[in-house]
């Protein structure tokens, strides 16, 4: 029974449409937050002086304390961004799709 | 003699039995007993409004749903809370201070490594958790392919995660409740085991939630204050702040870069994938997932989630950096007064002496009641998962095959949290004086080699058969045991052999790959009727897991 619901689901074309953009969307924003880390992973693995220097000319706190939270900070705020499509765009074409199956 | 049943009418009242008064403190340890009366009023506050919450949440807990779920009514807000409550261990609060106080910015890079995983569950799992699974991780594992199988393997992979934390947990909690409290080691590990069997018994899944937000508003307040009290001695200049870190530590101005703990490229790649893939395995958080309404809410909840945990390990950070002049320049932190020798109750201390120095005996008593609180909260979480993979996967469907009734379930349920409290009794006392800081460490290496991999392919890839997800399973569980027992952190310093037989501690790089490649494999090679069909039966899940179309839905009330 519900079986052939998804069936109906899986055949109107919007699903395709919900599924494709918002997969895209994801992977963007996880290729950019993986991509970021393994970027900064990699300094503090091969080159950790670069984030010994210090912010202010001829001053000790180092760029790295705000890089560290500018990718915190970075890192939420796309959260923020999936989280925003996700429940309004995507979740509108989602509810019009089950409710076309249902019907 | 006195002494003893100081400690006893102490105990008596941190369980709750009133009518004890806590006897006048011991003249010897002074300065000591005064910290503690305040640390035990404001815990007993928390055991009493915690006690009345599971009181509370016992009178709602009626359905299998109520119990395993919260009968899926909890709201993205408060289950954010809640994950970030169920993340901030703590380990987090005194660790990370610790090691920012020790090694500067190594602690914060250690940080934003147990903080990336969060936004990754966020894109890729957390829509597809809510709309496939129900009690446990393992009813989406299971979902297409052999029930009785897959679940047994996944409860090994569940178990094996939930002990390891949780005798971390406990020696954690006997040391510090003997730390701050001045109770006996044992007394410490029976109250946070009887405490969590009340909680997680009675409550259910409702209680433990409401316990865990609680913890983590604690948690976050009282830390962010702890934080401004001493950022305010520099007056919240970030430059005065590192400057006088610098010129107070021993490692000097090495604090402001990168340092020796990554030194090596391969435990640094290794660590990170750990952390943030094990993030994405722990079953206690995974749990989590299936409280709330939608996947609406669960997309919400991560949100809030990630900003807590982001904020939290950035106050940690600044607590750290802090406490190196603060606490790291004044004789009464050290043994016997001296600035070059160790710090009085041990290298975890840095963020209690902080709170001492920035607000008094009333602020060190709050931080400790909020340590011991944050422990109770997340052992109760560890214990409703390991007890949910006894009853719902072990039980309901592994033995009984899908025909218990609820009753019957919860019931095992409840037995389960039982034996779940006295084995943790039992192991943290047997590991008193053993180094468990591995321990975590090889929690996190199973849930991302064990756990991740097969729950990962399982929700994003077709041709995954029940033959590929245990033969993953198995292989990632073995291949990080096996790499944790025979590094330096087991076969060196726990076994006391002369060198370690594996040169990394850190399992992920190596054990994740073999996990996912058994995976492969054992499903490209089997070619049995039952797989095809597995593979067939993608298609509907697929749809569901993207639609939310016929997920476990929010019990009414």
């Amino acid at each position: 029974m519900s079986s052939e619901v998804y069936e109906r689901i899986r055949r109107n074309p919007k699903f395709d449409e919900l599924v494709s953009k918002r997969s895209s969307f994801a992977w963007t924003l996880t290729a950019v937050v993986l991509g970021l880390y393994f970027i900064f992973i990699m300094v503090v693995a091969f080159n950790p002086t670069l984030l010994a220097k210090p912010i202010w000319e001829g001053g000790v706190a180092s760029i790295a304390w705000p890089i560290g939270a500018g990718l915190i900070l970075l890192f939420w705020l796309l959260t923020g961004l999936y989280v925003r499509r996700a429940n309004g765009e995507f979740d509108d074409i989602n509810s019009e799709i089950i409710r076309g199956a249902i019907e | 003699m006195n002494h003893q049943w100081l400690k006893f009418g102490v105990a008596a009242l941190a369980l709750g039995w009133m009518g004890l008064a806590v006897a006048a403190p011991d003249v010897g340890q002074a300065q000591k007993q005064a910290i503690n009366i305040h640390a035990i009023v404001m815990f007993f506050i928390f055991v009493a409004a915690t006690l009345g919450i599971t009181y509370w949440a016992a009178q709602r807990t009626k359905t299998a749903s109520d119990y395993y779920s919260a009968g899926g009514g909890i709201t993205g807000t408060q289950n954010g809370l809640a994950i970030a409550g169920d993340y901030m261990s703590a380990a987090t609060l005194l660790g990370l201070t610790s090691l920012t106080y020790f090694q500067g910015f190594d602690g914060y890079i250690y940080c934003i490594c147990f903080y990336v995983g969060w936004p990754f569950i966020m894109f890729i799992m957390a829509e597809r958790l809510r709309n496939l699974g129900k009690f446990t991780f393992a009813d989406i594992t299971s979902y297409r392919l052999d029930q009785r199988k897959v679940r047994t393997v996944a409860a090994i992979g569940s178990l094996t995660v939930v002990v390891f934390y949780l005798i971390a947990q406990m020696v954690g909690a006997g040391q510090l409740i003997k730390l701050l409290f001045g109770l006996e080691y044992w007394m410490a590990v029976v109250i946070v085991g009887v405490l969590m069997v009340i909680y997680v018994t009675f409550g259910g899944m409702i209680a433990t939630t409401w316990v865990q937000i609680i913890k983590a508003c604690l948690l976050l307040g009282g830390g962010t204050l702890v934080m401004l009290l001493a950022f305010s001695r520099f007056g919240f200049s970030l430059e005065t702040l590192a400057s006088q870190a610098v010129a107070n530590s021993k490692k000097g101005i090495a604090l402001m870069g990168p340092g020796s703990l990554l030194a090596d490229p391969i435990t640094a790649v290794s660590l990170s994938l750990g952390l943030m893939f094990g993030t994405a395995g722990l079953p206690h958080i995974l749990m989590r997932f299936f409280t709330v309404p939608n996947a609406k809410e669960a997309r919400k909840s991560v949100f809030i989630a990630t900003l807590c945990v982001g904020f939290f390990f950035t106050v940690v950070a600044i607590m750290g950096l802090a406490a190196i002049t603060i606490v790291g320049t004044d004789p009464q932190y050290f043994e016997g007064g001296d600035l070059a020798g160790k710090l009085r109750g041990g290298g975890n201390m840095p963020a209690m002496h902080l709170a001492h120095a920035v607000g008094g005996n009333l602020m060190l008593g709050f931080l400790s009641a909020v340590a011991f609180a944050t422990i109770l909260a997340v052992v109760s979480g560890l214990a409703l998962a390991g007890a949910s993979a006894i009853s719902h996967d072990l039980y309901a469907n592994v033995i009984r095959r899908g025909q218990a009734t609820e009753a019957e379930e919860v019931r095992v349920s409840k037995r389960s949290s039982l034996f779940l409290g006295v084995l943790a009794v039992l192991l943290g006392i047997a590991f008193e004086k053993q180094n468990v800081a591995f321990m975590v460490g090889l929690a996190f290496g199973v849930a991302a080699s064990c756990n991740f991999p097969v729950l990962i392919l399982s929700m994003y890839w077709k041709g995954l058969t029940t033959r590929g997800a245990i033969w993953g399973s198995i292989a990632g569980l073995v291949s990080a045991v096996l790499i944790v027992v025979l590094s330096k952190a087991v076969w060196v310093t726990v076994l006391g052999n002369k060198d370690p037989l594996f040169p990394y501690e850190q399992p992920a790089i190596f054990s994740m790959p073999i996990a996912f490649f058994f995976a492969w494999l054992g499903s490209v090679t089997d070619t049995s009727a039952q797989a095809a069909q597995e593979k067939e039966a993608f298609e509907d899940q697929y749809v569901r897991a993207q639609t939310g179309f016929g997920a476990a839905g929010a019990a009414a009330h």
